[in-house]
Order: C-alpha cells, then structure tokens, then sequence
C-alpha cells in the first residue's frame, strides 16, 4: 500500500476499511506447512475451529484444505485433529511451489 | 423570539450546568472534584427530574469519565464532563486520546490549583499541563461568559474543519461559586445554535464498521499529528464565524481577544479569566489620574491568537502579563507565548512577568496598580519574573 | 439447543466473523481464538458486535493503520480503560435509541476484550465502575498470565514460580512468590454479575457462557485461559492441549457464578497433579532446577485442591439462592 500524505487520509486516525489487514500476507511467516491427507479426514471441523488465522479452507463443513495465504504455520490445526489426518511438512520442501 | 429570557443571580457553576441543560447533550460523564462538583450535582438534578433526556455516567474517577466519553463520542453521541485540578490531571492520558480521535467533546474546567501540597482554590496550573493537548482552550471573566462560551464551544468543537475537543476555563470558587447576573436565554434558541450533532464515522454504525484507535506508527502517526495542528489553524477561521453567528442569535460579542480601553494604551495588561476584571477597575482608575494604560483579555488562549496580538500589541511602550500559573525553569505560560509573538512585530514593546494568585491567593486592585506603575515608570526588565502578592 | 462446532462452520463459511485473517498474533497464539469463539456465538443468535479492546498484544496485533483485522466497530482507547470506555458507548446506544437515532431492530452485544495486565492490574478500578453501574458489556478476559505484549512481565495473574523479566526466577528468589488474584470472585462480588470461567478445549462449555452472559440482563464477565505460546515457553500448537491440561489439574476450574449462584461446569472424573501442567512448559524450568521446587509446587497443589473443594461448597451452600 503506497504511503498517503495528511491530505489523503480521514482524521482521528481512524481505518474505514473493514477487514483491510487482509491485505497483509501472514503466510510468508510460515516455517511449517500443514498437508491434508483427506482419507483420514472426518470433517469434525475441529481444525476450522481453532485455527487462529481463519487459514482453514472448508465448504459446508467439509475440510477442502488451507489458505497459504494466512496460515503461518502453527501446527495447531494437526495437534487437535483427531484423526491425525494433518501433516506438519517442513517448508523449504516446497522450495518454488506455488501458495 | 427575544435573546435574553430572563436575568438571574447565579453562580458560575450554575451558569455552566444551565448551559449544559440546554445543550442536552446524549451522553455526560462526570466525577465530583472541589471546586467542579456544583455543575455535576447540578446537572444530575437536571437529570433526576427528568429535566434532560441526557444519559448521566456516575464514574468511578475522572479518567473514566473522559474514557466514556471518548466511548460515547465516538460512538456518535454528543458528550460533555466537567472537572477540575487533580481531577484533570488524572484525565491528562486521555485528555489527548480525545483530541488525536478528532471527538468534539466540551468540557468547563473549574480551574484550581494542581497539588502539592494539596489546594482547592484558584490558579491555572491545571489547564496550562493540558496546553499542547490539542483542546481548544477558551477563559471566561465571568459567570455569564462561562455560560456564553459553554453554548459556543458546542458549535466550535463540532465544526466539521475543526472537529477538535474545547474546555471551557472558568477560575474556580471566584466564578464556580460566586454569585453574579447572568443573562439566561431561551432553550429553543440555545437548542437552534448549536444545531444537531454531526457523527463521524459513528461506532454504532454497524452497517459501515470502523477500527477507531489502531496503533499508529512512524507510517502515520505524524501525518496525523499534522492534521490536528491544521485543525487548530482552522480555528481561527471557523472562530470568529461562529462568534457573528452567536452576536447575532444571542446579542453577545465574542473574539480571541478583548480589547479594554486600548485604543490610545501606551501600556497593556494580558490576563487570562476573573482577573480581567480587577485589572479594568485598575484601568479606569489609572485613566482618571491620567495615565494611557489599557487592558487585553484573552479568551482563546489554545490555539493562541498570535496574529491578534501582533496587530495590537506592536508599537506599545510595555506589556505586562500576569500569569495564574508557573513553568518551573522556563517562563510562565502567558508570559511565554505573548513574548514569542511579539519577536516578529516591528516595534516591540517592553515585557514585564508577573505571576499572582497562585493556591487562590488574592489579587488585589493595588498588586495590578503595582504591575502597571512599574509599566509606567519604565521599571521592567524582560524575563524577570515577579510575583504580585507573595510574601518576601 | 446449543449450537455444534458444524453448523458454525457451515454459517461462517461465508459469513464475516468479525476478526479477520492477516492479524500479527504469533502464530498458535490463543487470544484471536477467544475471539472467534466470542464473535461466532454473538452472531450465531443474532446480535451485531460492538468490540472495545484494552492496549495488549490482541489490539497492536489487529490494528497497524492503516490495516485492521476487525470486521465489526472495534475501538481502542488506552489500556486500563476499555471498560469505562465500553460503558460509555453502551451509554451512548442507549441515550440514542431513546431518541430514536438507532435504526429499528438492531441488537448490538458490547463486548470488551482485555488481557490479564488491563484487567487484574491497571484496569480492575474501570472494571469495578463499569460493573458497579451495570453497563450492559460482556468483558472478555484473554489471560495469559503476564504483560506478554511488553515482553513477559509479572502481573496480577501470573503464577507463582513462572519465571517473568521482573519477577526472575534468579539464585535468591524462586520467581512470583504470590498466588494468582481471583478474579472472578472479585468480579462475582459486584453481585448482579455473570461471571464465568472458559477454556479452549472446552469449546462447547465455552460457548453455552457466551450465550449466558450475552442474554444476561446486566454485566457479564467471561475469563478466558488463554496460553501464550511465545512466553510460556511451550510449542506454537500446544495452545489447545496447555488448556486442557490446566483444566485436568484445577489449575483452571470451569465454573459460573450468576447473581451469587456457583456452579462448576466441568467436573472431571480423574485429575492429574499440577505438576503435570508445571512440567509441561518452559515457563516453570528454571523454578523446577530449584531445591525448593518440590516444596512450591506442593504449595500450589494444595492451593487448587482447596480452591475445588472451595467451589463445590459454594454450588452447595448458593443452589437457589441468588444474592440480587
């Protein structure tokens, strides 16, 4: 986000952008990434629940996978997973791949 | 409709809570501190009757009060306290916090003596710590001013090209509780100036959310600091406006400054609040013996009408300010800022400091006639400080 | 019928929550889940989220202008203040719907977060105030035992012997030598209160108090465990596990305490030792290296066996008996 002058910003500090730190890439923090292996997974959606980032990508209650955009790697979302359905791989393994 | 309801004898406490009754603004929050705590008992009457609809905060402190406030201003309200001294000094933090949001909020200051040793009574070490605050700072000399400047801080605070925080200084007990006429109004006219409250966006608003108070770093922060110093530039165009429009509606006359018998002064006094009127009984006195001495009131002290005091203060032979208030280690405040004006002007007079009252102490017709004969006799010496009243 | 974990995920999938992604928590960090939690139960049954913070890690974390993780009205004022500050805008809703400047059928939940620095420290006299006059605010305490924002500083909450940078555990001195403040007795005090403790790995508990305290007629107040990764010294995905940890071994006992009324929520059928929650993070190493660490953390063992039985007195002696 280019730097605006006074002129260009509202007064009294305010951020009338709802939701703008979307702009802000958490993922690149990532050392860890979390890998799916969908055949162990029973979409109890505990992983949804207490990712801390909303990096937990699901479509009406099915787990589909993980935002890399936001996810910065906790390991949390494989810790509560019941069904150890979740893979903590490190990330330089993924060196030159996409997200 | 008349301007002038009726004429009372009141205290300026009771002048500043009718005011507030008037305004009936959404939200007050208030904390009871000597000399303040009539306006609060007061207002809550008001309240208890059914008089206002305001919704009254019985805060715990004073820094909740102004804490609410930023809260409810924000929130969209109109949102008004009262406090003095130690009460102010405890909202200092948030003092600022109010001013930096941009919230309107109008607060009297019963202006008292900051502790310690403690002291109740009247000086200006209270409003001067809160001075670079980013609050417009108004002084009244009377209970009626007190009145006028609570109805017009209303509408000076909420302009939207100054959308900045007014206190309105009245001296404490001199005025607080001092009985004197005021000229009262009616409430439809006070209720017509200052108009419906403009919200900015407002909390409530839920269609359109906003993040008020985010943490601001060196991306930003200065580029707002830079917006609030322009606000208080805009001040001086949006003021006097809004005096013509109060002159009109209510027959009163307002500016920064007040001009007493200066026409012809050779020598000038500068106070702030209740003195002035000590000083234009030694004025006159002076005037009758011969001597072309004047008066100048100030009524905006932030931001402070420099322009104003070069226009009328170039060309004098001395001028003398008196100070209710120290600055341990760097001259006194008033003293300070009507000497950094006049560096600019062409012709620039001779400086007396003098401070006085401090802790309530009283000043008398003789201590102003001594500040004046020292004017007059040539016995100044710039930047020595004397203190009017004190025991050597 | 309480809501399950699926069918908040098939109603957020789409819908804002009201913190967003791109906040600057450390990652595992249990603050922005207590929200969650929070602001999916409030608009699960239908309120519109007012949110106040006190300063701390949760507010510089979602709020670098000009970028904010808030979805929902979010103001910040100062740290010891956001309780006076919230009484204030739920003043000020209330002073404007009685003059008809709040749109028809709107229900706002005002809802505070602070940690354990703005709320057992420089914060409680506001906390007291705003309880006091009964603002209509649920209070969400995120306790992670420590001025944790400033770099692990000794607060009101820590416990005794975690090791802070100004309560070191050091040669002399065994760290914090004081028990934890009980701040829910201080806040159930103020007696027309909702008061409650929470945990994450108890969401279901967790989110029947959010809808308790949002639905109560008067302030309410929610204390959340919320682990601090980064200075508790424990591994960024223990978070869920450290809570569930601290409620085997009383350390965190859930329980509510309604107009005076206790009742304990969760009541395990076995509990570990407190050592267990000691050894388990890194926090407590050097007091454990010390000669008297047995001896501190007997203390502390004896401390929450007396706390539970304490509780389970209090939902005896108070059953049906509200104090207001």
């Amino acid at each position: 986000m280019p730097l605006k002058s006074w002129k260009e910003i509202p007064i009294g500090g305010v951020i009338v952008t709802p939701g703008s730190a979307r702009e802000y890439k958490t993922g690149t923090w990532r050392v860890m990434r979390p890998i799916l292996h969908k055949e162990k997974c029973i979409d109890c959606m505990f992983c949804w629940l207490y990712c801390p980032d909303q990096a937990i990508v699901q479509e009406n209650a099915v787990m589909k996978g993980f935002n890399y955009d936001y996810c910065k790697g906790c390991g949390l979302c494989a810790k509560v997973c019941p069904k150890q359905a979740i893979e903590m791989r490190p990330e330089t393994e993924f060196v030159g791949e996409e997200g | 409709m008349q301007k002038v309801l009726e004429k009372v004898a009141i205290t300026g406490a009771e002048a500043v809570a009718y005011a507030m009754k008037q305004i009936e603004p959404d939200v007050v929050a208030a904390y009871p501190i000597t000399p303040q705590t009539p306006i609060v008992e007061y207002f809550a009457k008001y309240v208890a009757d059914g008089v206002v609809k305001t919704e009254m905060i019985p805060v715990e402190s004073e820094h909740s009060a102004m804490s609410a406030l930023v809260g409810a201003a924000a929130a969209g309200a109109r949102a008004m306290t009262a406090t003095s001294a130690n009460g102010l000094a405890l909202m200092h933090e948030i003092v600022y916090i109010a001013a930096s949001y941009r919230l309107p909020i109008v607060m009297p200051v019963v202006n008292r003596a900051l502790s310690g040793p403690l002291n109740i009574h009247c000086d200006h070490s209270d409003a001067m710590a809160e001075r670079d605050s980013g609050w417009i700072q108004l002084f009244a000399e009377s209970n009626q001013e007190a009145y006028d400047l609570t109805i017009l801080a209303v509408k000076l605070a909420e302009h939207e090209a100054v959308r900045l925080p007014v206190m309105v200084n009245l001296d404490g007990f001199i005025l607080s509780h001092g009985v004197e006429p005021v000229e009262l109004y009616p409430d439809e006219l006070v209720k017509k100036f200052v108009g419906e409250p403009k919200p900015y966006y407002p909390l409530l608003d839920t269609d359109h959310p906003v993040t008020w108070g985010p943490i601001d770093l060196y991306d930003y922060y200065f580029e707002h600091k830079r917006q609030q110093a322009e606000a208080m530039e805009n001040v001086k165009k949006v003021f006097p406006e809004i005096a013509k429009e109060f002159e009109e509606t209510f027959g009163k006359r307002y500016n920064f400054v007040e001009e007493y018998r200066l026409d012809d002064a050779d020598h000038v006094m500068i106070a702030l609040g209740s003195t002035n009127s000590t000083i234009k009984y030694v004025v006159d006195e002076l005037r009758e013996e011969g001597y072309k001495v004047g008066a100048l009131k100030i009524w905006m002290f932030r931001p402070f009408p420099k322009e104003t005091l070069q226009r009328l203060l170039n060309g004098r032979k001395t001028v003398v300010v008196l100070d209710r208030a120290l600055s341990f280690g760097a001259e006194a405040p008033l003293y300070e800022a009507v000497k950094s004006a006049l560096y600019e002007v062409a012709a620039r007079p001779l400086l007396g400091s003098y401070v006085y009252g401090l802790g309530g102490r009283d000043v008398k017709p003789e201590h102003i006639r001594k500040a004046f004969e020292d004017a007059i006799r040539g016995n100044l010496i710039a930047d020595e400080q004397r203190y009017l009243g004190l025991r050597e | 019928m309480p809501v399950n974990i699926k069918q908040l995920a098939q109603e957020f999938e789409k819908k804002e929550i009201g913190i967003t992604q791109g906040h600057r928590l450390c990652p595992g960090c249990g603050a922005p889940i207590t929200v969650k939690f929070v602001l999916m139960i409030a608009k699960h049954l239908g309120y519109e989220p007012i949110v106040g913070l006190a300063t701390g890690c949760l507010e510089v974390s979602t709020t670098v202008f000009p970028y904010t993780a808030w979805s929902v009205p979010y103001i910040h004022n100062a740290f010891e203040n956001v309780a006076a500050t919230m009484s204030g805008v739920e003043t000020a809703y209330r002073a404007l719907k009685a003059k008809g400047r709040i749109p028809e059928g709107k229900r706002y939940a005002f809802i505070a977060f602070a940690g354990d620095g703005g709320t057992y420290d420089i914060g409680l006299q506001a906390l007291s105030g705003m309880l006091e006059r009964g603002h209509k605010v649920l209070y969400v305490l995120y306790d992670n035992e420590g001025y944790m924002n400033t770099g692990n500083q000794r607060s009101g909450a820590t416990p005794p012997g975690s090791d802070t940078t100004t309560a070191p555990v050091g040669k002399k001195l065994p760290g914090k030598i004081q028990l934890k403040k009980n701040i829910v007795e201080i806040v159930a005090a103020h007696e027309n209160v909702y008061a409650a403790t929470a945990a994450l790995s108890e969401p279901l508990d967790f989110f029947a108090k959010v809808e308790k305290a949002l639905n109560f007629e008067g302030p309410s107040f929610l204390a959340v465990f919320s682990p601090c990764v980064r200075f508790w010294r424990v591994n960024d995905d223990q978070t869920v596990e450290i809570s569930k940890l601290a409620v085997e071994t009383k350390y965190w006992p859930l329980y509510e305490v309604e107009r005076g009324v206790y009742r304990v929520t969760r009541k395990p059928r076995q509990f570990r030792p407190v050592e267990e929650f000691v050894k388990a993070q890194g926090r407590f190493r050097r007091l454990l290296e010390r000669p008297d660490a047995k001896e501190i953390v007997q203390e502390l063992q004896e401390y929450v066996d007396r706390r539970w039985e304490r509780l389970l007195a209090l939902e005896e002696a108070t059953k049906d008996k509200p104090i207001r």
